[in-house]
C-alpha cells in the first residue's frame, strides 16, 4: 500500500460506516444481555441456550469487520489473509473443542461427587 | 539489495528487502505473523477458562450479578452498562487508529498527529477504566461466607435479592485487631482480616428473621442460584469457616475461585497489551511529530502500530463476550 500511497484516496466514509456497524452489534448484545429474554435465555439449542449462540455469532460478526476493514485485511493478498486468517480459525476451533469436550467430560466425572446438602 | 531502498532515511532504518512474500513488505507481514502467535496465546487462555468453566458449569458464578457498579450510581444494580462503556471507547479509540492510518496514507502529517493523540487518550481512559473494574471487583459488593469445603454461601432478603453482611451484621469488636509490622514482630505480616468474624454474621443472621441464604448451585431451569429456606439455612452456617468479603486469587465472594483467578489474569493480561500499546503508540507520535515518516516518505510504521492496535480491540471483543455475555 505504500507504493501507491500519493494516489490513495481517502476511506474515511468506510471507516464510519464500519464504527455504526461495530456500535449498533454491541448496543444488540448489551441490550441482550441486559434483558435476557426468555425464550432465548432458558430454551435449548445445540448445546446451550439460543442466547449465547447469538452472542458468539454477533462476536464473530465483530471479530471479521475489524479485521477486513480496520486492519485492512480486505487489501493484502489472498496468500497472506489466507496463512493468517485459515491459520488461526483452524488451531482456535481445534483448541476449543478439545478443551470443551473435556471439560465437560470432567464435570460428568466430578458433579456427582460434589455435595449440595449439609 | 540495500541499493534497491526505495526511501530515504540516511541508511538508518533497514528497508526489509527487496523481497516482498505474500505481497506485503517485511514489517507487516512480521506484525501479522506476530499477532496470529499472540491470537492463540489468548486462545489458550479463553481455552482454559472454557475448560474450567465447564467443569464447574452447574456453579459458574453469574456474570451479571458480579459486574454491576457504575461511576457515580452508588448502591444502583446496573449489570453490564459499565463495561459496554469500556467497550465502545476501546472501539472508538480503535476508529481514530484507523483514521490516523488514512490520514498518514494521504502524508497529512496534522490529521495523523491528532488521530494518534485520541487513540492514545482512548487507550489511556480504557486502562482506567479496567483498573476501576478491577477495584470494584477486588472489593466486593455484598460479603459472604465460606464454609470448611471451600463452597460460598450468599445471604438473600425475602425477596431473593442479595443483601450486604453490613446490613445485618453488627461488629461487636471482641476479636483482635490486625497484626501489622508496628504491633509486633515487625518481620511478620498478615493479610486485612475479615469485617466481621463468622461468630458475628451467625448472630446477625439469626436476629434477621428475613433473610435467608443461597448456595452456588445454579437451578438449571432458571438459570438462577439456589435459594435455600431458612429452616434448613442453619445447617450450612454450622459449616462456615471464614468471612469473605471480595475477590483475590484465593478466594472470592461471588462464588468458585477460579473465575477471579481467569479474571485476573486474561484481563490483565489484555490490559498489558492495551498498555504496551499505548506506549507504542505514544512513541510512534513522537515520531510522528518530528517528522520521521514525512522524511521517510510513507507512514507505514503508522499502520503497523494500528495493527497492534487493533488486535487488542479484536482480543476484548472475545473477552467481552466469554466474560461478561455468555
Amino acid at each position: 500500500m505504500a507504493a501507491n500511497a500519493h494516489e490513495h484516496k481517502s476511506h474515511t466514509a468506510l471507516i464510519w460506516k464500519v464504527f455504526g456497524i461495530l456500535s449498533f452489534i454491541t448496543i444488540v448484545e448489551v441490550i441482550l444481555g441486559i434483558i435476557k429474554p426468555d425464550s432465548l435465555h432458558l430454551t435449548k439449542i445445540l448445546g446451550t441456550s439460543p442466547l449465547n449462540i447469538i452472542f458468539l455469532v454477533l462476536t464473530i460478526v465483530k471479530a471479521y469487520y475489524i479485521t477486513w476493514f480496520f486492519m485492512h485485511m480486505a487489501d493484502e493478498t489472498k496468500s497472506l489473509r489466507r496463512s493468517v486468517v485459515w491459520t488461526a480459525v483452524f488451531l482456535i476451533i481445534y483448541l476449543a473443542t478439545l478443551l470443551l469436550i473435556e471439560g465437560s467430560y470432567i464435570n460428568d466425572v466430578l458433579s456427582p461427587l460434589v455435595k449440595w446438602n449439609y | 539489495m540495500e541499493a534497491t531502498v526505495s526511501t530515504e532515511t540516511n541508511g538508518k532504518t533497514w528497508s526489509g528487502g527487496s523481497n516482498k512474500p505474500l505481497g506485503a513488505s517485511y514489517g507487516k507481514m512480521m506484525m501479522w505473523f506476530f499477532i496470529l502467535s499472540d491470537a492463540l496465546t489468548f486462545s489458550g487462555f479463553l481455552g482454559a477458562y472454557g475448560l474450567m468453566r465447564f467443569k464447574f458449569i452447574e456453579s459458574w458464578p453469574i456474570a451479571d450479578e458480579v459486574f454491576t457498579h457504575f461511576p457515580f450510581l452508588h448502591g444502583i444494580h446496573a449489570p453490564m452498562y459499565y463495561v459496554a462503556l469500556m467497550t465502545f471507547i476501546l472501539i472508538f479509540s480503535s476508529v481514530t487508529m484507523v483514521l490516523a492510518v488514512d490520514a498518514g496514507h494521504q502524508m497529512n502529517k496534522k490529521k495523523v498527529t491528532f488521530y494518534m493523540l485520541l487513540t492514545i487518550i482512548g487507550g489511556l481512559i480504557f486502562l482506567g477504566s479496567q483498573a476501576w473494574e478491577w477495584k470494584n471487583f477486588i472489593g466486593g459488593s455484598y460479603g459472604a461466607v465460606q464454609l470448611n469445603d471451600g463452597k460460598i454461601v450468599q445471604f438473600v432478603d425475602a425477596s431473593g435479592h442479595q443483601v450486604t453482611l453490613e446490613s445485618f451484621v453488627k461488629s461487636s469488636h471482641s476479636e483482635r485487631a490486625q497484626h501489622t509490622r508496628d504491633k509486633g514482630l515487625w518481620f511478620v505480616e498478615e493479610s486485612t482480616l475479615a469485617p466481621f468474624s463468622v461468630k458475628e454474621v451467625i448472630e446477625g443472621f439469626n436476629a434477621h428473621p428475613e433473610l435467608s441464604i443461597r448456595t452456588e448451585l445454579i437451578n438449571t431451569e432458571t438459570k438462577a442460584k439456589t435459594i435455600i429456606s431458612r429452616a434448613d439455612a442453619m445447617s450450612y452456617l454450622n459449616n462456615a469457616n471464614a468471612v469473605v468479603k471480595g475477590a483475590n486469587l484465593k478466594v472470592n465472594e461471588y462464588g468458585n475461585t477460579l473465575f477471579a483467578d481467569f479474571f485476573f489474569f486474561i484481563t490483565g493480561f489484555h490490559g498489558f497489551h492495551v498498555l504496551s500499546g499505548v506506549i507504542i503508540n505514544i512513541i510512534i507520535f513522537f515520531n510522528v511529530i518530528l517528522g520521521t515518516y514525512e522524511r521517510r516518505g510513507h507512514y507505514e510504521m503508522v499502520e503497523k502500530v494500528g495493527l497492534y492496535w487493533h488486535f487488542v480491540d479484536l482480543v476484548w471483543v472475545f473477552v467481552f463476550t466469554f466474560f461478561y455475555l455468555v
